[in-house]
């Protein structure tokens, strides 16, 4: 998992940063905005968006001392200047009235939402109270800690001072887990977060599920419109006709969960008319041989029954593919949890990519480079005196992180040892974690539950403590410095107070560990002595950050051909088209197919996506973002929607395979899906009585996913596996 | 080649999912104002007839212009609680747009006021006769103007060209939103206009059956009302000749109604597919019912045919098809407002 | 004279909103109205279904029916780029313009008068783009002066096939959409 060399050879320029001159048309912009801060007037300061994990660069501007509109930094290498409409709209976030707005503490049953308000320094106490009696009785391992961004980068460090190495998000089991896994057993790394993804200079984008367009992270969206513009060959392969669908040469609308039939017959084509980059592979790949041999069966005609997709189709744009090569980019994907199989699929992928060359290469997939920010010095923290809990004895041998849903297996079961607490810091699990009955199963055996978030989610209405945390317009976080297309160190700084009680989640991290006797472990004063120290170390300074919000460093190589090292973190130190380990292991060392299990009869595969306007189960309540999109509707096939009477805007309620029927919502009757599927999209469907404005409002995805089929490589949870019937429902 | 499925994100109070701007307040202020177009174009007919040679089986046209303020007042009244922007009414009068029929209406509206006023001043003696008792210097006033005959023909005159021009720019209010295909029709002025013309026989009509007898001077008022039920529900006397006038006026409209109705139809139809789907809205479409059953059948089939049997002496006279064709008109108003608002170019790729 | 006219490359659009909601921010539009919105066209069937996306607003017609049933004036056509315009202490909120307009642009602002996208004349006037071009991230929307032959919106024009929408209604939109 380690970039190795890579990272070596980065730094050779990482220490004359030319951050003069790259931040000087937003130094100049903004030199107006002195403090102190004027009432009256204009006042326009950078900082970087929470909405979504992408972090792009903002400048935030406060009229008369209300936050008037936020705009995109023009020196932000992610955005160019141009949010989407999430961080235009983030407004909406610091205004929202169903915001958490005083620490609460549970005065009735789990799940029953009723509190009392009280003050911090009441909350704190009574957390780390019960942190130290389970600490006390059981060990500091039997805390967890469920993490999402940023925003939680104090958190995890309370938590790692505090001893417990059971620290999981979502974002791993439940979304781009399978796909990193897959990538790292083939290239030794990752694509990383944001994607190594080299769309603006493609000629060909595969596109793989992936619905760019509505799934809005911003660069991606950015460089696709920009290939788009270019005339590049966009090739779409989606149950759904999505946005990105409309803007394709090809689109392929495959059969749900056949993927891996259409890649392996893909590459089958590739390889048995030689259309693959025969010297890359000779040069970078390990095992092709094996690998080669291995695709004889899968030919397009066997294809075609599993896919639905013509075997001229398959080969018109395998053709097409290799005629772009190496600039042809079959993107990575992100969410990847779809059918069980999927870090083999998203193996298949990478090994696509590698006969195509495009690993490494320009429009394809590059090596992203980073700035040198060191860290703060801390004193180390204390070494847990058990292994985490989440995959005991390595049952999912190549999972990368911490499993969320492994964590809440052993807090039911207690094994191999109990789990007491959980602290939840800005992920809604009730809505990212499948089954939501294990997840309430799991919250009563826990002495405690403790929400970190901004909004009342319905993962705090469990809680025993509720603590309401500051917009991330209104606080400091943690230096943004990920890889990227270019090097840059970002900072975060409040715009606006918060407008009630909320604390900064590196104020509530600070202050839980002073209650925990954890204060060794924050030797800063406050968060502008601990940024400022590392802007330092990388011969910055905040009140230069402060300024500008953004500073990038100078142009590292990112592609084999501009310098970078070939140089692969697999075991045989290649791209890996037979994988040792994978045989080793006992599972498939190239990808195999298994056929999915096709619907029962009447019954549709949910699926599920992203829209433009939202960031999961948190903007339904951002008034800005909900009127763009108040509630979800589910895309039912125009032909289905007329064999049950119905037509869009009607209402009907889903039940699943297990019984579970969904708030009702409206139908959205359209030539734009399969028959064999319904789609919705993710975060509507609210329970949680604290979001006024989101409740009851569009159906929940999450609720119908009551099965889940679990990656047996790296322990992902495939959710696209549970099936629907569309029951038509009376209006009102 | 029409949208196969066209989805808008938009959601503005008003206008979607499918326009409503108007309620209420507009069909009727436009069914008033047709109507007070109608009585003040037989109004001044009737004034320049009579030369004032007052002939007293007239009578009823003595209330006319009294009523037209009152309804039209009432109509106005629901034209303003339509208005979104209220305290800037009085911007209307600080311009005239000569492309806006709605700067139009409210300058006309300015002059109907007072030739309205002037007719009704003039019969204020025959209708209101106890408050010229009171206010004696009405009556002066009254005589005054009678006394010069270019001023009663001038009355007259300016309530008829006045009345044309209200009766019409009730259509034309609506003809010129060429947005609304439905609407866009030159006819739409003078189907109102005509439909104001039937309206206004009918209420005359109607005004003539429930004038209150003049009550015997300090009558007490339950007495009054029993003897003006007991009128009202008597037929009236056969053969008045100011009823049968009013008959063949009312019929003469009525038919010309339903031929600029029928010509009005036919003209959408035959013009673009919009245009064509805006008349299928009231034809076949979900104003299909009320306006067949409301507009043509009850509104003018049914009373022509009343009427035309109760001039033939085949059935007794009642008040009955002079109701249907007040309702009838009323119906128009409504459904072609809700109608048109439904009637739209539509989003399409050419 | 300018002509301010918008071009929208609906090739390049994914319907993210981000112009509407970049729209409300910048004039204060209060929750549940908008000054311009997105709408998708699908036609066909599956696989060869084909769809439109397009960022819609008031078309600043150069021949506007919404200003000629204006009885106050408050409707008029700026000075400068022939822009339409409200004055909304001129309007009466008698929502002639409301039912004149064929794209249904207007609405009635809750102070009571007719509020529409104005091509952000007050930003312009400084030298700004509209709100809705400067913040799109796939650079789909393009503001110029049509007069102008140089300008992106004259070339634009010139070099790719486009519509209007309802040009059958006869307003003379200056939205043009790239296809």
């Amino acid at each position: 998992m380690n970039p190795l060399s890579r990272r070596r050879f980065l730094q050779i320029s990482a220490a004359s940063i030319v951050a003069a001159g790259a931040a000087s048309r937003a130094t100049r912009a903004l030199a107006a905005s002195t403090s102190p801060v004027p009432r009256r007037g204009l006042r326009r300061v950078p900082t970087f968006c929470d909405i979504c994990f992408w972090k792009c660069n903002a400048i935030a501007t406060v009229r008369d001392g209300r936050l008037w509109k936020i705009e995109g930094n023009p020196d932000d290498p992610l955005s160019h200047g141009r949010l989407c409409p999430r961080g235009t709209g983030g407004i909406g976030a610091h205004t929202d009235p169903d915001r958490l707005r005083a620490p609460l503490i549970r005065t009735h049953e789990r799940g029953e939402e009723k509190w009392r308000e009280v003050t911090w320094d009441e909350a704190l106490e009574y957390v780390a109270e019960r942190m130290k009696k389970i600490a006390a009785e059981h060990g500091p391992e039997s805390m967890a800690l469920f993490a999402h961004g940023i925003g939680g980068a104090f958190v995890r460090h309370t938590l790692k001072a505090y001893g417990t190495p059971n620290i999981a998000a979502p974002s791993f089991a439940q979304c781009r887990g399978p796909r990193d896994v897959g990538f790292t057993l083939t290239y030794g790394e990752d694509v990383g977060s944001p994607e190594r993804t080299d769309i603006a200079n493609t000629d060909c984008l595969v596109l793989i599920g992936s619905h760019l367009g509505e799934n809005m992270h911003n660069t991606q969206v950015q460089e696709f419109a920009t290939a788009v513009g270019r005339g590049a060959t966009i090739i779409v392969v989606d149950p759904r006709f999505s946005v990105a669908a409309s803007k394709a040469k090809h689109y392929l609308p495959i059969r749900p969960g056949t993927d891996l039939a259409l890649l392996l017959a893909w590459m089958h084509v590739l390889v048995t008319e030689k259309l693959y980059d025969a010297d890359y592979v000779a040069k970078h790949g390990y095992g092709f041989e094996a690998f080669a041999a291995s695709l004889a069966p899968y030919t397009p005609e066997w294809a075609y029954p599993e896919t639905g997709i013509d075997p001229d189709t398959i080969r018109a744009t395998a053709r097409e593919m290799a005629r772009c090569r190496p600039a042809t980019l079959v993107h990575p994907g992100r969410h990847s949890n779809w059918a069980g199989d999927d870090a083999q699929r998203s193996r298949a992928i990478a090994l696509l990519n590698a006969l195509l060359g495009s690993w490494g290469r320009k429009g394809g997939l590059y090596y992203p480079a980073s700035m040198d920010v060191p860290g703060y010095p801390y004193p180390k923290y204390p070494k847990p005196k058990r292994p985490p809990v989440d995959n005991p004895g390595k049952k999912y041998p190549f999972a990368s992180e911490a499993i969320t849903t492994g964590v809440r297996e052993a807090t039911i079961s207690a094994q191999p040892y109990p789990i007491k607490g959980w602290m939840v810091y800005a992920t809604n699990l009730m809505q990212s974690l499948p089954n939501q009955a294990e997840t309430i199963r799991a919250i009563q055996a826990l002495d405690l539950l403790v929400v970190i978030d901004v909004i009342p989610s319905e993962i705090a209405g469990w809680a025993d403590v509720v603590l309401p945390e500051s917009n991330y317009l209104e606080r400091y976080d943690d230096l943004n410095v990920d890889l990227f297309r270019e090097p840059y160190v970002a900072l975060r700084q409040p715009v606006v107070e918060s407008p009630h009680d909320q604390k900064p989640g590196w104020w509530i991290a600070k202050q839980l560990a002073g209650k925990l006797g954890l204060e060794a472990y924050y030797p800063w004063r406050d968060i502008e002595e601990y940024l400022d120290h590392r802007l330092k170390g990388a011969n910055l300074s905040l009140a230069q950050l402060k300024q500008c919000g953004v500073v990038r460093g100078p142009h590292q190589p990112i592609y084999f051909e501009e310098g970078v090292p070939a140089e692969f973190g697999t075991p045989s130190g290649k791209i890996e088209f037979y994988s040792n380990q994978l045989a080793k292991a006992g599972f498939d060392p190239v990808p195999r197919y298994q056929p999915p299990e096709p619907p029962p009869a009447g019954a549709y595969r949910l699926l599920y996506g992203r829209a433009p306007m939202h960031s999961f189960s948190r903007t339904q309540t951002n008034r800005l973002l909900s009127d763009l999109m108040s509630e979800n509707v589910v895309w039912l096939n125009a032909t289905e929607a007329r064999r049950l009477g119905l037509k869009s805007g009607d209402w009907v309620r889903l039940r699943n395979q297990d019984g579970v029927v969904s708030n009702r919502v409206r139908v959205k009757a359209t030539e734009r899906i399969r028959p064999d599927c319904v789609y919705m999209v993710h975060g509507f469907g609210h329970t949680a009585r604290g979001l006024r404005h989101a409740l009851g409002k569009g159906a929940s995805d999450t609720q119908l996913i009551t099965r889940y089929k679990v990656d047996p490589l790296m322990g992902g949870t495939a959710m696209n596996v549970n099936f629907v019937t569309v029951e038509p429902q009376m209006e009102a | 080649m029409t949208p196969v499925e066209f989805t808008t994100y938009r959601h503005n109070p008003l206008i979607d999912p499918g326009l409503h701007l108007w309620g209420w307040q507009i069909p009727v202020y436009l069914y008033l104002g047709g109507l007070v177009a109608g009585l003040m174009i037989l109004s001044g007919y009737h004034v320049l007839r009579a030369q004032w040679d007052r002939d007293r089986a007239h009578g009823h046209y003595v209330t006319a212009p009294l009523l037209s303020l009152a309804l039209l007042s009432a109509g106005m009244l629901a034209l303003f609680l339509d208005l979104e922007h209220k305290l800037y009414v009085w911007r209307l009068y600080l311009t005239f747009r000569v492309t806006s029929p709605m700067s139009w209406g409210s300058w006309i509206l300015l002059l109907v006021y007072p030739a309205l006023v002037a007719s009704a001043l003039l019969t204020l003696p025959d209708a209101l006769p106890r408050l010229v008792r009171l206010v004696p210097g009405l009556g002066r006033l009254a005589s005054a103007m009678e006394a010069r005959p270019i001023f009663v023909q001038a009355t007259g005159f300016a309530n008829i060209a006045l009345g044309v021009m209200l009766g019409i720019y009730t259509g034309v209010l609506l003809s010129s939103l060429g947005a609304r295909p439905l609407w866009n029709s030159a006819l739409l002025g003078p189907l109102f206009l005509f439909s104001g013309l039937s309206t206004g026989a009918a209420a005359l009509h109607l005004l003539s059956h429930l004038r209150v007898p003049e009550a015997r001077d300090e009558g007490d008022f339950g007495d009054a009302l029993i003897s003006a039920l007991v009128h009202w529900l008597r037929p009236p006397e056969a053969g008045a000749e100011g009823h049968r006038k009013l008959e063949h006026a009312d019929n003469s409209f009525l038919t010309i109604e339903f031929a600029l109705l029928a010509l009005f139809l036919g003209g959408l139809l035959t013009s673009t597919a919009a245009h064509q789907a805006g008349a299928q809205l009231l034809l076949t479409g979900p104003w299909g019912a009320p306006f067949w059953v409301l507009v043509v059948g009850a509104g003018i089939v049914l009373p022509l045919t009343l009427q035309y049997l109760q001039a033939q002496r085949k059935i007794r006279a009642t008040i009955v098809p002079a109701v249907l064709v007040l309702g009838g008109g009323l119906a128009l108003r409504f459904i072609l407002v809700g109608a048109g608002q439904a009637s739209a170019w539509t989003i399409s790729l050419s | 004279m300018a002509r301010y006219i918008m071009v929208i490359d609906t090739r390049r659009c994914v319907g993210c909103m981000d112009c509407v909601v970049a729209c409300k921010t910048e004039h204060g539009i209060p929750e549940g109205y908008t000054r311009d919105w997105i709408t998708e066209t699908v036609r066909g069937e599956q696989p060869t279904t084909q769809l439109e996306i397009r960022s819609e607003r008031c078309n600043h017609c150069d021949n506007p029916p919404c200003v000629y049933c204006c009885p106050t004036g408050a409707s008029h056509i700026h000075e400068r780029g022939g822009v339409v315009l409200v004055t909304p202490e001129k309007c009466i909120g008698c929502k002639a313009c409301l039912a004149a307009c064929p794209y249904n642009a207007r609405y009635i602002h809750p102070d009571g008068y007719a509020d529409k996208c104005t091509f952000c004349i007050d930003r312009v006037e400084k030298g700004l783009k509209p709100a809705c071009v400067s913040v799109c991230p796939t650079h789909c929307m393009h503001f110029g002066d049509a007069d102008d032959p140089l300008s992106d919106v004259s070339r634009l024009l010139a070099s790719r096939p486009n519509h209007t929408l309802l040009p059958e209604a006869g307003t003379k939109p200056r939205i043009f959409y790239l296809t």
